[in-house]
């Protein structure tokens, strides 16, 4: 029997949503528009003003926001409230420039708990579990957003942070932890401790909540075999809350978005056109709920696709799957698309370092894609036959991931080209 | 009365080779015997020298991925069929001989080539059964 944490929002019919996501917007685009005059700035360069959006078809008439107005704006120039109705900040982890910082009202804690909540409950959640939450805590988003929908489930919450194994291990042990919530890499990393232990009968986990990185499916069936768990995705970024934008449900193909809180768009990231549903392209959030910090059309970089096919969960929220990759990264190879984080994976999972460089050229007038790949000492052999059956194993998953042929070239150690310490991960030949 | 060979990873592009025979000679590595195999993108090339322990260490310091594999030097007879004989042996025990070279000038009177089989130990043992000499380190001048 599937439980919800919020009913009538999981299942409302797609009349009451579009009814509540219309009235919503409305308000939403008076309050940004009242409040935040950089915004409001660029609505009126558009020549929008708030009398135009009516409701969500009007949605493309406003502008974009994307990380640099926000790095602009920093700290304060997104803000709609005034400080002393927020409490609490998060932040980004940007590795370069200046750092990301969204600001909450109560309000808005509250509702992305409860989104967290839904999150829990879809993954079986109840207020009997005892919840691990081993995401870091502090501005990251990951610990603080679980904690909280955790606490509104009911579940004991153990509020762990990152790292500490050994401690992780004594309490999941020791308080019979059911529900683990971390990043699939850290949930690996456990599962594989557990198992050298020999603690795997001494574990009460049933699911895992992981998100904030990429991971693969074959990582997923890894994590439940050896955890014996079900395993759910989770999505979310800072600018909009964190985790909790979406969450899987039992049906693990792909993630409902909570609609009542965000709308989501799918645009070509060159021409910024909306496309069609079931289209792949750039992921686009609008907050409609949210006080604080309400970003309008914030473009999350993520490329992915939204199905509103009818799910067995019962819910009616539009699914999106995992993110395929990043709009800035995206090649198009022979007409399809390739992410270079799709070719990291693939190298990850077969034992490969995540060095690599993707050359994209066109000859005869055909594309070609290259793989260079540094080889390393692990994966060295005496044996010619051993490295070149490695090599066909490479070339076989590659194509199985892109859909396309990718040739791959081991290259010396140290021998891929970096400019200021980091590696130039594609050379694209047709554009020089 | 396994020899180890030392087996490094190279890049196929103009001048790599030199570069890590640079490298070895700069060291004073003596060689005893080498061989490259290729493939269009990289070669493995492989070394017997005088200080395998040496020519490992000096590799690895500058860079080159290298690994280390025990290998046979079987003395092998002048006369016509002396190889083909040799070969026949390991055949009737099953044993694959991966890949073969030579060492370089004779040793004692005696030819070698280096073998690298799919069972060392039992590959001494029968080769040794039916006469046919085989160099430890200290025969062949290494260590
Ligand atoms: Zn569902």
């Amino acid at each position: 029997m599937e439980k919800y944490y919020q009913k009538d929002m999981e299942c409302a019919s797609r009349e009451e949503m579009v009814a509540l996501q219309n009235k919503r917007l409305v308000e939403q685009v008076k309050h940004v528009w009242e409040n935040v005059p950089y915004y409001r700035k660029k609505m009126e360069e558009k020549g929008v003003t708030p009398e135009d959006i009516k409701g969500i078809e009007d949605l493309h008439k406003l502008p974009f926001l994307t990380k640099d107005d926000l790095r602009e704006a920093y700290p304060y120039g997104l803000l709609a409230k005034p400080l002393e109705e927020c409490v609490r900040i998060q932040s980004t982890s940007g590795t370069t420039g200046k750092r990301v910082v969204a600001f909450y009202t109560q309000h808005d804690v509250d509702l992305w708990e409860e989104c967290c909540a839904r999150a829990i409950v879809a993954a079986g959640g109840t207020k009997e579990d005892v919840c691990q939450v081993a995401y870091g805590y502090g501005l990251f988003t990951g610990g603080p957003g679980l904690n909280g929908g955790s606490h509104k489930v009911g579940c004991l919450t153990l509020p762990m942070s990152s790292g500490n194994t050994d401690r992780q291990l004594q309490f999941m042990t020791d308080l019979g932890a059911t529900i683990l919530c971390c990043t699939p890499s850290y949930a690996e990393y456990l599962a594989e401790s557990i198992h050298e232990r020999g603690l795997r009968d001494k574990i009460k986990l049933k699911a895992g909540i992981f998100g904030a990185e990429a991971w693969s499916e074959e990582m997923r069936r890894d994590i439940e075999n050896q955890l014996g768990i079900k395993a759910y995705d989770i999505y979310g970024l800072t600018e909009t809350s964190g985790p909790g934008v979406s969450f899987e449900c039992s049906e693990q193909t792909g993630m409902h978005i909570n609609e009542d809180h965000f709308i989501a768009e799918i645009i070509d990231p060159d021409t910024l056109k909306v496309l069609p549903e079931g289209s792949q392209g750039e992921l686009v959030f609008t907050s409609i709920t949210k006080e604080a910090f309400p970003l309008l059309r914030y473009r999350t970089k993520d490329i992915t696709v939204l199905s509103r096919e009818k799910c067995s969960c019962g819910r009616t929220l539009v699914k999106m799957h995992k993110p395929m990759g990043r709009s800035d990264d995206m090649l198009i190879v022979k007409g399809v698309n390739v992410f270079p984080s799709q070719i990291e994976a693939v190298l990850l999972e077969n034992g490969y370092p995540a060095n690599y460089q993707i050359i994209v050229d066109r000859v005869n007038h055909s594309d070609t894609i290259e793989v260079l790949v540094e080889m390393t000492p692990e994966i060295f052999s005496d044996s010619l036959g051993k490295i070149t059956e490695m090599e066909k194993n490479l070339v076989a998953a590659l194509k199985a991931m892109l859909g396309i042929y990718a040739k791959v070239r081991l290259v010396d150690p140290k021998s891929i080209a970096r400019s200021e310490g980091k590696a130039v991960r594609v050379i694209d030949k047709r554009k020089i | 009365m396994s020899v180890k060979q030392i087996t490094a990873f190279l890049e196929n592009k103009a001048g790599r080779l030199l570069e890590v025979t640079e490298i070895l000679s700069q060291n004073q590595v003596d060689l005893r015997a080498i061989n490259i195999a290729e493939t269009a993108d990289y070669g493995l090339l492989r070394i017997i020298a005088k200080d395998s322990d040496k020519a490992e260490k000096v590799l690895k310091d500058a860079g080159v991925i290298c690994t280390a594999t025990p290998v046979i030097a079987v003395a092998v007879s002048d006369r016509p069929g002396g190889l083909n004989g040799m070969l026949k042996i390991l055949a009737k025990e099953n044993i694959d001989v991966n890949y073969m070279y030579s060492i370089f000038g004779h040793i004692g009177g005696l030819a070698y080539m280096i073998l690298q089989v799919s069972d060392t130990e039992n590959a001494k043992k029968v080769l040794i059964e039916n006469g046919i000499g085989i160099a430890g380190a200290g025969d062949l001048g290494i260590n």
